[in-house]
C-alpha cells in the first residue's frame, strides 16, 4: 500500500511538472498583459512538432547524430524556434488590438481563435496522421523495492524544478525581470518612466513561449505521439492549475500545477478512475469558493 | 417590370433544364455514401476505407458497371470524413441521405459513431452498413442496419477463452476508454464472462480512463499492485501505444491481450518493439492469407504501398454486401425511395456472400454468423495467425 502511494505521488510529480510548465506560461502573460493567452496550449503543440521535426532531421542518415548529441541540438533549437512563434503571436494578433485600445474581451477571443488557427493549419498542412516520436535517449527503468521509475521521468521533474527557480530569479534579480512587475504594477505609468513596454512585451512572450517549447519536447519524449490537438485539454487544465494557483504569480503556476497533477493521480489511486475528472475538478472547486483569488493570488495588486 | 417577369421564366427554364440534366445523368449511376474517419482520432481507418473503397470502385467501373437486372450502372462513392465524432457522424449521415440522395451508406467504422448514424439510417429508411462496429446496439432492433464484423458478445468471449488457455490465466485486469462505446461495452462483457468463468472477483482491476488522456500512470500503477496475470486492453490503436510502453515504464513484465482495434497499420510505427509478442483478437490475419484474401492483399499493398488492416477488409466485404443486396433487388427504378427499399430487402435476404474474411450469413438482427481469429504480433512486427474462432 506504502509503495503504491510513493508510486502514485512520484506519477504525480512527473504528470503535474507538465502543467506546472505549461501554467508558467499562461501565468506570465496574464501578469503583465491580464491576458489569458488561450492558445498557450497550441503553442505547446507546436513546441512539441517542431521538437519532432528537428529530432527527425538531425538522426537522419545524412547527418546521422547520436540521440544525446540531437536532444543537445533539440533543446535550444526547439526554445528558440517556439519562442519566435509566440512572439509573431503576439505581433500579428494581439499587439494591433493593444495599439487600437481593444476591450480585454476581444483580445481573449482573439488568443482562443489563435490556438483554433494553429490546431486546424497543423491538421491541414501535416494531415491527421500521428507523428511517433523518436527515442533520443536510452530508456533506463529503475526499481527501488516495488517503485519503479525511468531516468526520463527523474529529468520531467528535475527539468520543470530548475525551470522556476531560474524563472524567479529572472523575475526578481533582474532589471527586465523588474521592468516586467513594473509593467503589471501600472501599465500606463511604466512607460513614462522611460521603459520600453513593447520590448518587456516581447520578452515576456519569448519567457512563456520557451517554456512552452520545453515542456513539448520533455512531453513527446515521455508521450511519444504527437497529435494536431495534444495540447488542447492539457493546455485548458494547466490553465486551471494557474487560476488555482493565483494567476498571475509563479510561484501559484509552480504550486498549482503539481497540486493538479496530484489531486489527478491521487484521486484514481483511491476511488473508480471513472470519476476522475469529477471528483478532481470538485476539489480544485471548493479550493476556488474558499479562496477565490487561488491559492497564492493576491486581490488587485502586483501579480507575476 | 415586364422584363423582370421574362428574366425570372428565362431563369427558371435553365433553371430546370440544368437539374433535369444533372438527374439524367445521375439515372445510370449508383450512388453510395461512405461515413468514413479520415480525420481525429483514428484517421489511419478511414483511410484504408478509403482506399479499399476506391479499389473496389476502380475495379467495378473498369467492367463498365455493375450489373442490374440484365442492366450496367456506374457506380459512384462519396466520401465524407466524420472526424471520428459521434455528432460529426449524424450529420454526415444526414447530409448524405438528404443532400446527396445515396441509395445506402457505408459506415462509420467505430461504434462510437456507428450506434448513433445507425439511429439517422434507420429513422430515414436508408440502408447502412457499418464494416468494422462490433457493439450489438448499432444494429439491434433497427431493420435498415447491417454490419461486416462480428459482435462484441462474441468477442470478448473469443479473448477469455484464448487467455485462458495459453496465459493460463487465473486473475485479469482491464483499462478501457470510457467517452468510446466499444471500449466500454467490450470490457463489460469480457469482465463478465471472466468472472463466470474463474469465479467473482478474478478480473481484479477494472479501470477506465477519458477522452484525450494521455497520462495512464495512475490506473496502470493500480493495475499492476493487483498482480494480474494478463492485461486486457480494447482501446483504439493509438492509446494501445501510449498504455503499453507507460506500463513498461512501470515495471510490468507481463501479457497483454488486446481487441480488433488493434488491428492497425499505424500500431507498429506508434508502438515500436513495445507492442511484439502481444496477442489481439481480430477479423483476419494478413500474414499467411491464401485464395482471394491474398489477391486482395496484394493488390493493396500495390497500390497505396502498406499491407492493408482489417478495416480496409471489411469496408471491401461490406460494399460487395450492398453490391449483392442491389444485385437481389433486382433493378433500379431511379425513385430513391423505393430503391431503398428494395435494397434492403436484397441485403435482408442474402443467403451468403464469400468475404474477403470470412463467408457471412445475415440474421434477423442484420448480424454476420463469422469467425474470428486471434493474431501475435511477431519480432518482425507482423500480425500473425495464432487461433480461428468460430461461432
Amino acid at each position: 500500500m506504502l509503495d503504491s502511494i510513493i508510486q502514485n505521488l512520484f506519477n504525480a510529480l512527473q504528470w503535474g511538472s507538465f502543467y506546472s510548465l505549461i501554467a508558467l506560461g499562461y501565468t506570465l502573460v496574464y501578469g503583465v498583459l491580464r491576458l489569458i493567452n488561450f492558445a498557450h496550449g497550441d503553442i505547446f503543440m507546436v513546441g512539441a512538432y517542431i521538437a519532432y521535426f528537428i529530432a527527425i532531421f538531425f538522426l537522419k542518415d545524412s547527418m546521422g547524430l547520436s540521440g544525446g548529441t540531437t536532444l543537445a541540438l533539440v533543446i535550444p533549437l526547439t526554445m528558440i524556434l517556439t519562442a519566435m512563434c509566440g512572439v509573431a503571436l503576439e505581433r500579428i494578433a494581439y499587439r494591433p488590438l493593444r495599439r487600437k485600445g481593444a476591450n480585454r474581451l476581444y483580445v481573449v477571443i482573439t488568443a482562443l481563435m489563435c490556438g483554433l488557427i494553429l490546431e486546424n493549419g497543423n491538421l491541414a498542412f501535416l494531415g491527421a496522421s500521428r507523428k511517433s516520436f523518436p527515442e533520443l535517449i536510452d530508456k533506463v527503468v529503475y526499481n527501488v523495492g516495488m517503485i519503479s521509475m525511468t531516468n526520463l521521468k527523474i529529468w520531467v521533474i528535475l527539468s520543470s524544478i530548475l525551470v522556476y527557480f531560474a524563472l524567479n530569479a529572472i523575475i526578481s534579480k533582474t532589471k527586465i525581470g523588474m521592468a516586467m512587475r513594473g509593467i503589471s504594477y501600472d501599465k500606463f505609468a511604466i512607460p513614462l518612466m522611460g521603459i520600453p513596454i513593447d520590448t518587456i512585451i516581447m520578452f515576456t512572450f519569448i519567457l512563456g513561449s520557451s517554456l512552452a517549447g520545453l515542456a513539448g519536447i520533455l512531453f513527446a519524449m515521455s508521450y511519444p505521439i504527437l497529435d494536431p490537438f495534444m495540447g488542447a485539454i492539457i493546455g485548458w487544465k494547466a490553465f486551471i492549475a494557474a487560476v488555482v494557483g493565483g494567476i498571475g504569480d509563479i510561484k501559484g503556476a509552480f504550486v498549482g500545477g503539481f497540486l493538479l497533477g496530484i489531486v489527478e493521480i491521487l484521486v484514481v489511486a483511491v476511488f473508480p478512475s471513472t470519476f476522475r475528472d469529477l471528483i478532481a475538478f470538485s476539489i480544485l472547486l471548493l479550493i476556488l469558493v474558499i479562496k477565490p483569488t487561488g491559492l497564492f493570488g493576491v486581490a488587485k495588486s502586483t501579480k507575476i | 417590370m415586364k422584363k423582370n417577369y421574362n428574366l425570372f421564366i428565362i431563369f427558371s427554364v435553365l433553371f430546370f433544364f440544368c437539374t433535369s440534366i444533372v438527374a439524367f445523368a445521375g439515372e445510370e449511376t449508383i450512388k453510395i455514401g461512405f461515413n468514413i474517419p479520415l480525420t481525429g482520432e483514428i484517421p489511419k481507418v478511414g483511410e484504408e476505407s478509403k482506399f479499399a473503397g476506391q479499389m473496389l470502385l476502380d475495379e467495378v467501373n473498369a467492367k463498365g458497371g455493375l450489373d442490374v437486372g440484365g442492366k450496367k450502372y456506374k457506380l459512384e462513392f462519396i466520401y465524407e470524413d466524420n472526424e471520428s465524432k459521434a455528432e460529426s457522424a449524424v450529420a454526415v449521415a444526414l447530409k448524405l441521405i438528404e443532400r446527396d440522395q445515396v441509395l445506402a451508406m457505408v459506415g462509420p467504422n467505430s461504434s462510437k459513431q456507428a450506434v448513433p448514424a445507425g439511429q439517422v439510417a434507420n429513422d430515414n429508411r436508408t440502408p447502412m452498413i457499418s464494416p468494422w462496429s462490433t457493439n450489438p446496439d448499432t444494429t439491434k432492433d433497427r431493420p435498415w442496419v447491417f454490419r461486416a464484423a462480428f459482435l462484441d458478445p462474441f468477442q470478448g468471449p473469443v479473448a477469455v477463452d484464448f487467455a485462458l488457455k495459453t496465459f493460463k490465466a487465473e486473475k485479469a485486469a482491464v483499462l478501457y476508454a470510457l467517452a468510446n462505446d466499444y471500449s466500454k461495452n467490450l470490457a463489460e462483457i469480457f469482465q463478465a464472462d471472466f468472472n463466470k468463468k474463474k469465479g467473482a472477483g478474478a478480473v481484479v482491476a477494472f479501470e477506465s480512463y477519458g477522452d484525450k488522456d494521455q497520462d495512464f500512470s495512475a490506473q496502470l500503477t493500480k493495475i499492476i499492485a493487483a498482480k494480474p496475470d494478463f492485461i486486457f486492453l480494447p482501446n483504439n490503436y493509438n492509446e494501445v501505444a501510449l498504455i503499453v510502453k507507460q506500463a513498461h515504464d512501470l515495471g510490468w513484465k507481463g501479457h497483454f491481450m488486446g481487441a480488433d482495434a488493434w488491428g492497425n497499420s499505424e500500431l507498429m510505427t506508434l508502438c515500436g518493439d513495445d507492442c511484439k509478442g502481444h496477442y489481439f483478437s481480430t477479423h483476419y490475419a494478413a500474414a499467411g492469407a491464401k485464395g482471394a484474401t491474398k489477391e486482395f492483399i496484394d493488390k493493396y499493398n500495390k497500390l497505396y504501398g502498406y499491407q492493408p488492416a482489417d478495416v480496409a477488409a471489411l469496408t471491401w466485404d461490406a460494399i460487395n454486401v450492398v453490391l449483392a443486396g442491389i444485385q437481389n433487388a433486382g433493378k433500379i427504378t431511379g425513385n430513391v425511395r423505393k430503391d431503398r427499399e428494395a435494397i434492403r430487402e436484397g441485403i435482408a435476404s442474402i443467403t451468403e456472400v464469400k468475404g474477403i474474411t470470412g463467408n457471412m450469413k445475415f440474421d434477423e438482427q442484420g448480424d454476420p454468423i463469422k469467425c474470428a481469429v486471434v493474431v501475435k504480433i511477431n519480432d518482425a512486427g507482423e500480425f500473425e495467425f495464432a487461433e480461428s474462432v468460430c461461432p
